[in-house]
């Protein structure tokens, strides 16, 4: 008897399932540096999606993926907090409900 | 066939409190009052995916998971929390509301459908790198001949992007003398 190895699809659903909870982190919580950290999670959780799909159709194209995505974050995440330490400079806040000059 | 049954049986540990453990620490990161404890808990579910890439074969990835996510853009958002003196009610934790309810209840229905989507076998075209050749070859070695020949105009606007990023935070940043005479 052999046990079976562990199939793709665990990698998968574990991905969704954090995911989601990144998803819920950026609906429910006001603070934007922890709306910015749930964004981290879910493109972290793609990632994972991806790698478990290159390694179960044995294809680097995935490996590819996530390396630009990891560099696209990087960026993201040099503009995104320059922009709150900005909005924290002229606002003194960076609650999510209390930025809404562009809004009308 | 018994050291192969111990081994396969290892990866499930291995898999099963990885997967667990980082769940656990997702939820507690996003129901957090305090944003440093989210950001150190975040620092561990990044490390915890990096050792779940190991279990996928791909020593490249999980060392630029710990070196770019857990190290770079971490120490970027552990910085800001320390210059921006979050006042206590900007430290407010998850409160409850209608519109909050439904959207969690939206992305559980989500939730479901990835489940659907998810729990057969991905279908598609196999390709030619096998884990085998690839850990011959060397992971860093097939990534870099790919990013230098197929990937080669992606690799060159990234190169561009982050350029633009860098320049773009410097900008946005800077203190602005000219207002402040």
């Amino acid at each position: 008897m052999t046990i079976p190895t562990i199939p793709p699809a665990a990698y998968l659903i574990l991905g969704a399932i954090l995911f989601a909870i990144g998803a819920i982190g950026v609906l429910t919580r006001r603070n934007a540096i922890i709306v910015f950290m749930s964004i981290e999670l879910m493109l972290n959780s793609v990632n994972l999606s991806l790698i478990a799909f290159s390694y179960s159709l044995n294809s680097m194209d995935g490996v590819l993926f996530v390396f630009f995505v990891m560099a696209v974050s990087a960026a993201e995440a040099a503009v995104g907090l320059a922009i709150f330490v900005q909005l924290y400079r002229t606002r003194e806040t960076i609650n999510l409900d209390e930025i809404n000059m562009m809004k009308w | 066939m018994f050291e192969q049954n111990i081994s396969i049986a290892v990866q499930w540990l291995i898999f099963l409190g990885t997967a667990c453990f980082a769940i656990l620490t997702s939820i507690l990161m996003v129901t957090r009052r305090n944003p440093i404890h989210s950001a150190l808990l975040l620092v561990l579910t990044f490390l915890l995916t990096a050792v779940l890439f190991l279990l996928l074969r791909n020593p490249f990835i999980a060392i630029i998971q710990v070196l770019v996510y857990a190290g770079a853009v971490m120490m970027l958002i552990v910085f800001v929390i320390m210059l921006l003196e979050l006042k206590s009610e900007l430290r407010s934790a998850l409160r409850v509301s209608f519109s909050k309810g439904a959207a969690v209840f939206t992305v559980l229905v989500i939730l479901l459908c990835l489940f659907f989507a998810v729990s057969r076998e991905p279908k598609g075209a196999s390709g030619e790198y096998t884990s085998e050749m690839v850990s011959q070859l060397g992971s860093i070695k097939v990534v870099g001949k790919l990013l230098l020949t197929d990937y080669l105009l992606p690799f060159e606007i990234i190169s561009i992007l982050l350029l633009a990023a860098i320049v773009g935070a410097v900008v946005l940043a800077k203190q602005r003398l000219v207002e402040k005479e």
